[in-house]
């Protein structure tokens, strides 16, 4: 059957971006940003705290990290809670050797079952973002209005104070934003267009998108791409000290990175994890703070 | 129906942990974990999974297993000799009517042998709790038979299980299982009956996960392994750890990796003031003996219990 002849027609087709959350603003075309510490970069952490049931659903599709071979798939149901159990507090305690705070975000499902690590993190003074309700939970075009609204909601009730937001493998119907929006959260972690943050419209309020690198995923890199921890880490504060002397050129700007505890809060990448943070929180002219933290550390 | 979360085991922060110290005031138990297994030429189908990706016969995977048996596995052991160590066989049953003489060799070793299945092309999935009792039967029969010993621990065969598995291990008196990963320590398992105990096994640091899957170079490996080894040792100071080299000899005996493989054992046995070199089934019996009640106790004040037995929820 041949295509319809409004296949050809494009009505965004226009100047900008196809959408109206954020404007076409090029980097040599913006005046530079500053930081009001003086500082010429920021970065933020983030580390998922993720839920993967032994019955995952397939739709829309399954979660990166979800169950491999047939039902009961212990062997990825307890790999992944590794992380939860072990790997996170190895994490912890690095970024406590270093006195650096990240930003867990965790899924309502861990804090519902875990309920000490979610304490753990808070009082170690950490940042709690909501990252959905577990990864069986993926953001959708395909789910309601009403459905939808009913996992943030959910997500609402467990985390009141949270103010940032990432989506379950960072993925969203049309409408998520405007109704994580609704739903008071500031900061979004799903959306990587810029490298400064980026003031987003919704039709339920603004919120601040902050880019967090897939290209510097834990998981991309030594999961999916199979890379050693020593690479990965070279590449984390390659782009720290990259941002430091691109200043001069663009000015402040930010990148965030993962942390997955069961990636690399194994044995044997905790060298490399090491290496990175003492790395970043040593490095001259690079401030570290959380995602909640960083929208507010840029001059107006 | 299916279940969201096994209820295997409940939470326990790995933070502030109480002291296990090995026997010999050891910090790190280490055991190493041959894989001697038996793929069949002609196997059945399961509904689950194809035995052989490519079908039957598949010709490479046949032979590049039958030339561990034949080659891999003396070299293997050989090598263990040389550093003292012994092997804790995960163990194809049906291997000891193949090659008795693999079992012979092992045996004389004083090397301990679990059970991997029958063979690693007769998956769980699908069978009924009799006939899981009857592979778990017949491992017990057959290796008691072969060398006198009582198998104590299990690994389901490639890793394929039913909800029944580790309550029917339980109930054969096993002490431990190698098919959880979630933890770096040994710990108590909900099964209906007996006192199961979950055995860090790895398959981070699997040979099967690193060279198959990830592609490492045997140069990674090493380092891996040996990084791995060294964040345990230091953990271990403030409550024991348990590291597991699984490994398998159609892989890590291959001319070009096992000169380089064995760096990891001349570093791991420079340290063996502070490591316990020992078999699953020792370290096993000494944390059951030593550590249960401790462990569970710890779990209720610290951690998450749900009640209920695996796959049985208390709600």
């Amino acid at each position: 059957m041949p295509l319809p002849d409004n296949y050809l027609k494009y009505s965004h087709r226009k100047y900008g971006f196809d959408h109206d959350h954020f404007a076409w603003t090029p980097d040599t075309k913006r005046a530079p940003l500053q930081l009001k510490s003086g500082a010429k970069a920021a970065a933020f952490i983030v580390v998922p705290l993720e839920f993967f049931p032994l019955n995952p659903p397939a739709e829309p599709f399954k979660h990166p990290g979800a169950m491999k071979t047939p039902y009961p798939d212990l062997r990825h149901y307890t790999t992944r809670d590794y992380g939860n159990r072990i790997g996170v507090y190895r994490i912890l305690k690095v970024l406590n050797e270093f006195g650096i705070k990240a930003t867990f975000a965790v899924n309502a499902e861990i804090a519902k079952r875990y309920p000490p690590l979610v304490d753990a993190i808070s009082n170690a003074g950490h940042e709690i973002a909501a990252h959905g309700v577990s990864t069986a939970h993926i953001h959708h075009e395909a789910l309601s209005e009403q459905q939808e609204t009913a996992l943030i909601s959910e997500c609402r009730s467990i985390f009141p104070d949270a103010t940032t937001w990432m989506s379950p493998a960072r993925n969203e119907s049309y409408r998520t934003p405007r109704i994580i929006a609704e739903l008071g959260f500031k900061t979004l972690l799903d959306w990587e267009a810029d490298q400064r943050p980026l003031p987003f419209k919704t039709e339920s309020g603004n919120l601040t998108c902050l880019p967090l690198m897939h290209e510097l995923s834990d998981f991309k890199l030594m999961v999916d791409n199979r890379q050693q921890a020593d690479d990965w880490a070279d590449q984390i504060l390659e782009a720290a000290e990259f941002h430091i002397a691109d200043h001069e050129r663009s000015g402040a700007q930010c990148f965030g990175f993962t942390l997955t505890p069961y990636v690399v809060g194994q044995p044997f990448r905790i060298r490399a994890l090491r290496r990175v943070i003492e790395g970043i929180a040593r490095l001259d002219g690079l401030e570290v703070a959380t995602a909640q933290q960083i929208p507010t550390m840029f001059k107006e | 129906m299916t279940h969201a979360d096994p209820n295997l085991y409940d939470y326990w922060p790995y933070a502030g942990r109480p002291k296990i110290r090995w026997p010999g005031d050891k910090k790190l138990a280490f055991w190493i974990a041959p894989n001697i297994e038996y793929y069949e030429f002609q196997p059945p189908p399961n509904p689950k999974r194809q035995p052989w990706p490519r079908g039957n016969p598949d010709i490479q995977g046949y032979t590049q297993r039958a030339w561990g048996n034949t080659v891999g596995h003396w070299r293997l052991m050989e090598l263990l000799d040389k550093y003292d160590m012994r092997g804790s066989i995960s163990l194809s049953i049906g291997l000891v009517d193949h090659h008795p003489e693999i079992i012979e060799a092992c045996a004389a070793r004083k090397w301990e042998f679990f059970s991997h299945g029958i063979y690693n092309t007769r998956f769980s999935y699908g069978m009924t709790p009799e006939q899981e009792r009857a592979v778990l039967e017949d491992s017990i029969r057959t290796v008691e038979r072969a060398t006198g010993e009582r198998i104590r621990g299990y690994l389901a065969p490639a890793l394929t299980h039913t909800e029944s598995t580790l309550d029917l291990i339980a109930e054969h008196d096993f002490w431990y299982t190698c098919d959880l990963f979630q933890d770096d320590q040994p710990q108590p398992i909900k099964t209906k009956t007996g006192q199961l105990v979950s055995m860090p096994y790895s398959l981070e640091v699997n040979d099967v996960i690193t060279y198959s899957v990830m592609g490492y170079t045997p140069e990674q490996y090493t380092d891996i392994l040996k990084r791995h080894f060294d964040q345990l040792l230091e953990e271990g100071e403030e409550s024991g750890t348990v590291m597991c080299i699984p490994l398998h000899a159609y892989l890590v005996s291959q001319p070009h990796r096992l000169r380089i493989f064995e760096e990891a054992l001349k570093h791991i046995s420079e340290h063996a003031d502070d490591v316990w070199i020992t078999t699953g089934q020792e370290i096993a019996k000494y944390f059951r003996e030593n550590y249960w009640e401790q462990s569970i106790a710890d779990i209720q004040t610290r951690g998450v219990t749900t009640g209920g037995t695996g796959f049985a929820p208390s709600r």
